[in-house]
């Protein structure tokens, strides 16, 4: 297939970017879009030409490194899936592709679609763990989760950490993805200890990291690959109303 | 001969003798103390969180820009341990013996035995961290089984098991971070180790942004960096994940041990198509449900709903009634090999076989199978567009784990004191051949248990004099890394990085893959050989010494090139066939690996000498479990 790629490129953060235009003629539809992607690289590289950054690792879609928004899409057209588990046969011979990083304040763009997420990290700092030192945990079966608890936990845990959630959103708020982890820790005993500490303390820290505030409108959970849900956001603000009270 | 270090004492004394023997830093003391830790997979995240917990000052270096993204994060199916929550019969006895027995008596019994017993203490420890494992409805823990053992041993979260693991591992590295006894470098990558008076003393490392070489100088150095499955381009492993701190530790004196020790998964979703970038695995836990065939004659057309059932092959079943679909890895990949050999093999390429759950969804019913498998069906549709809940999954072996890695003694320090080696990037507990849901059990075992008594045992009791960042070995090694990646950017040829990797991955994939012979080993080096004169004239690495990818590929491309003629090189030596060590010559006339214990029951440990590598070899003594061919049948 023939595609037509509009692609942001950008020396550093603090230069300004702009898109540039490509074609590759080709793809099979069989290939993942960062295989497109690699293609098109190989060819610049031939012609000497500087590759197009774009960040990737497992191709799995489970490390969360890939990001890319793909016609105005973090991680393209298909719900639930990261981009690097998108095929070209979701797309069409002659199809015009635009590709451009994750926006957001709290991501700068180090290069081309290469985005810093650290802010996650430092918000996973602030609170995102139980307090538990290496030898001091009791026997595991000595605490009882429920099947259905324990489920729901891992709906949370489940995500990735790619920051589509804040892409997406027109506030670009962190909600979503401070929320699953919250949710997963509150759901869950092990967390119960310091349950109002981590909440105050993560929302704090996301709020430092100039992530914009909650827009209610949903997008976040349109785009997450792992399709994180909404009630996440629920919970938080339910713990945050608990911690002011009960503890 | 190598000295391994293992204490004395039975079996089942050795590493409560070690801990007592142990020499111990003052908890006061232990801030005095830098260690550096490279790599924040599940062995390089539990060990420097748990260094951090203890005191000591901690740097840890990650090329991913956040420490979650590391390659552990892809395991599927589970983790090991021997708790027998199923009163099925388990025991640290009997996870010592499988992991002896499934490695093919290539590994040291010491080493498992500590694993095996440690290995409950991990599931503790994941558990009190928040990791949501399955569990029944009265809550508590459930378990599946896995290849190469009869019991019920086997831990999961989903099909994301690795995932949860290593953000419980995150987790607790964060906090230290938040507690300042842990400093984070991201996006930043180790080009070399710095050796003083032949201790490891700290490394140089390259930040992959600005493209600045920064020296750090340590205590002790651990290397947590994952294996070298990617020699072969193609794997399972993450794009990303290299040999190159293995390698630049090797050229500075660690011996690297079996490096043709290479696991082979069966059940991986098969190539498509030259463009193709890496390989999908799809977990081993499928083979609890899952039965694998092929069509019974060869050249079969037929879709494979149309194939009736006595003109099937369920050939695992056939040849190995008493572990059917759960062999160990080795022997069901070469299994599936010679079904495509004998024109057996489905799909276009006709290099696949079928994994079909047919049976298992009439019997256990749609939702079962989704709830236990849902995630992986899903990833294999999207690769595919296939829907395996309709139409068999097709599989295909591919690169998957490396048991090979840097030697390491019984402390897991490497053959340069003061470098330590844990997880997937020593060669220590898996033999010649890994069972599943070992690697996450070993990964931890290392970190949180086994490395912070091995590094107050070498701190406690070594002179280590103050050494500064302008130490002259320092300046040297910091001087050589500036020149060899200079030499990388001013390369103007041809070929882009991946086509001259894709050409090495060729060359070791059909000469040192599922089997091997003395005459393509031999050939294999005279064209790797010629590859590395091809690299040097005419890669081409375009743009600036700043986030560069072709630039950080090159610098891996450089090492895999080496590595993977050490790698020949071991397997053209070890004349015998044992576990995913597979050499043609060596068979029984039932075409299993023909193991020779009397010439090779050691442990090939390669020196780095600029010319011929130079081997030493370990012996392996079994004095617990009997020597013995593996049978699953």
């Amino acid at each position: 297939m023939k595609l037509h790629l509009k692609i942001w490129r950008q020396k550093g953060p603090q230069e300004a970017g702009s898109f540039k235009d490509y074609s590759v003629d080709n793809a099979s539809e069989h290939m993942s879009f960062l295989e497109m992607l690699d293609f098109l690289n190989t060819s610049l590289v031939q012609k000497g030409e500087e590759a197009v950054q774009f960040d990737h690792d497992c191709r799995e879609g489970i490390c969360g490194s890939c990001s890319l928004v793909i016609n105005g899409n973090p991680h393209g057209p298909e719900t639930g899936t990261a981009t690097c588990q998108l095929h070209m046969r979701k797309f069409k011979d002659g199809d015009t592709i635009v590709i451009e990083p994750f926006r957001a304040k709290a991501f700068p763009v180090i290069r081309d679609l290469s985005v810093n997420r650290t802010a996650f990290d430092r918000i996973m700092e602030a609170g995102g763990f139980c307090s538990v030192n290496t030898g001091n945990a009791p026997e595991a079966n000595a605490i009882l989760i429920g099947k259905e608890t324990a489920e729901k936990a891992m709906d949370s845990a489940a995500c990735i950490g790619c920051g589509a959630c804040v892409a997406a959103c027109k506030n670009a708020s962190a909600m979503l993805f401070v929320s699953a982890k919250v949710s997963q820790l509150a759901l869950l005993p092990q967390g119960n200890p310091e349950r109002g500490r981590r909440v105050r303390n993560m929302v704090a820290q996301m709020d430092q990291e100039m992530f914009g505030a909650c827009s209610n409108t949903g997008s976040c959970e349109a785009a997450c690959p792992k399709e994180i849900k909404l009630e996440n956001i629920a919970r938080l603000n339910r713990e945050m109303v608990r911690a002011a009270w009960v503890e | 001969m190598l000295d391994s270090k293992i204490p004395s004492g039975p079996i089942d004394q050795k590493w409560k003798n070690r801990k007592f023997e142990s020499n111990l830093v003052n908890p006061a003391n232990r801030r005095k103390h830098t260690v550096i830790v490279v790599g924040t997979g599940l062995a390089g995240a539990s060990a420097a969180a748990t260094l951090g917990e203890q005191g000591y000052r901690v740097k840890v270096f990650t090329f991913h820009e956040s420490p979650r993204r590391a390659h552990s994060i892809a395991a599927q199916g589970g983790i090991n341990a021997a708790k027998n929550y199923q009163n099925d019969g388990d025991s640290v006895y009997r996870l010592f013996y499988d992991t002896i027995k499934g490695g093919d008596f290539r590994s040291r019994e010491a080493n498992v035995y500590r694993l095996a017993e440690v290995s409950v203490n991990i599931i503790d420890q994941c558990v009190a961290q928040g990791v949501p494992f399955a569990r029944e409805y009265g809550g508590t823990l459930t378990n599946r089984s896995f290849g190469g053992t009869q019991v019920s041993r086997t831990f999961y979260a989903k099909g994301q098991t690795g995932q949860q693991l290593l953000l419980g591992a995150y987790s607790s590295l964060m906090r230290q971070a938040g507690q300042k006894t842990i400093e984070i470098f991201s996006r930043q990558e180790m080009v070399d180790l710095i050796v003083v008076e032949g201790k490891a003393r700290g490394i140089i490392a390259r930040n992959l942004v600005t493209g600045e070489l920064t020296t750090h100088t340590a205590d002790a150095v651990i290397l947590a960096t994952g294996g070298y499955g990617n020699v072969f381009f193609l794997s399972t492993n993450a794009k990303q994940s290299n040999a190159s701190a293995c390698w630049r530790a090797h050229k500075r004196g660690a011996y690297f041990a079996n490096p043709c020790f290479t696991q082979i998964h069966p059940t991986c979703v098969p190539v498509s198509g030259d463009y193709q970038s890496k390989l999908t695995l799809m977990s081993e836990s499928l083979r609890n449900d899952g039965r694998v065939w092929v069509p019974l004659k060869a050249g079969e057309k037929r879709a494979p709903g149309d194939i009736p059932e006595n003109e099937r092959d369920y050939f695992l079943e056939r040849m190995y009634p008493a572990f059917g679909n759960l062999v160990p890895r080795d022997i069901a990949s070469r299994a599936a090999k010679r079904m495509c050999d004998e024109g057996r093999g489905v799909g276009p390429t006709g290099l696949s076989v079928y994994m079909d759950f047919r049976d298992s969804i009439q019997r256990l019913g749609h939702a079962t199978i989704s709830e236990k498998y849902g995630n992986l069906f899903q990833m294999y549709e999207k690769i595919t567009d296939e829907n395996p809940y309709q139409v068999p999954m097709r599989i295909f072996p591919a690169v998957h784990y490396t048991m090979g890695g840097l030697w390491v003694d019984y402390n897991l320090m490497s053959s340069i004191p003061g470098l330590f080696v844990a997880g997937e990037a020593n060669f220590s507990d898996h033999g010649a051949n890994r069972l599943g849901a070992s690697a996450l059990m070993q990964g931890l075992a290392d970190g949180y248990f086994v490395i912070p008594y091995s590094i107050a045992n070498y701190i406690g009791g070594t002179k280590l004099s103050p050494i500064k960042n302008d130490h002259e070995s320092a300046k040297a090694t910091l001087a050589e890394s500036q020149t060899r990646l200079e030499a990388l950017m001013k390369a103007k040829g041809s070929q882009s990085v991946d086509q001259l990797h894709r050409k090495l991955g060729k060359i070791i994939w059909d000469n040192c893959g599922m089997a091997r012979n003395e005459a393509g080993l031999n050939e294999a080096m005279v064209s790797i050989q010629k590859l590395k004169e091809e690299f040097a004239n005419d890669v081409r690495v375009p743009g600036d010494n700043q986030l560069n990818s072709e630039l950080e590929k090159a610098n891996r491309v450089a090492d895999f090139l080496e590595l993977g003629e050490l790698m020949c090189l071991d397997a053209l030596e070890r004349k015998e066939s044992c576990g995913g060590h597979f050499r043609e010559e060596m068979q029984t006339p039932e075409g299993e690996a023909l193991r020779d214990d009397k010439n090779f029951s050691h442990v090939a440990a390669w020196e780095f000498t600029g010319k011929t590598p130079k081997l030493h070899k370990e012996a392996l003594v079994f004095e617990n479990i009997h020597l013995a061919q593996r049978s699953y049948k």
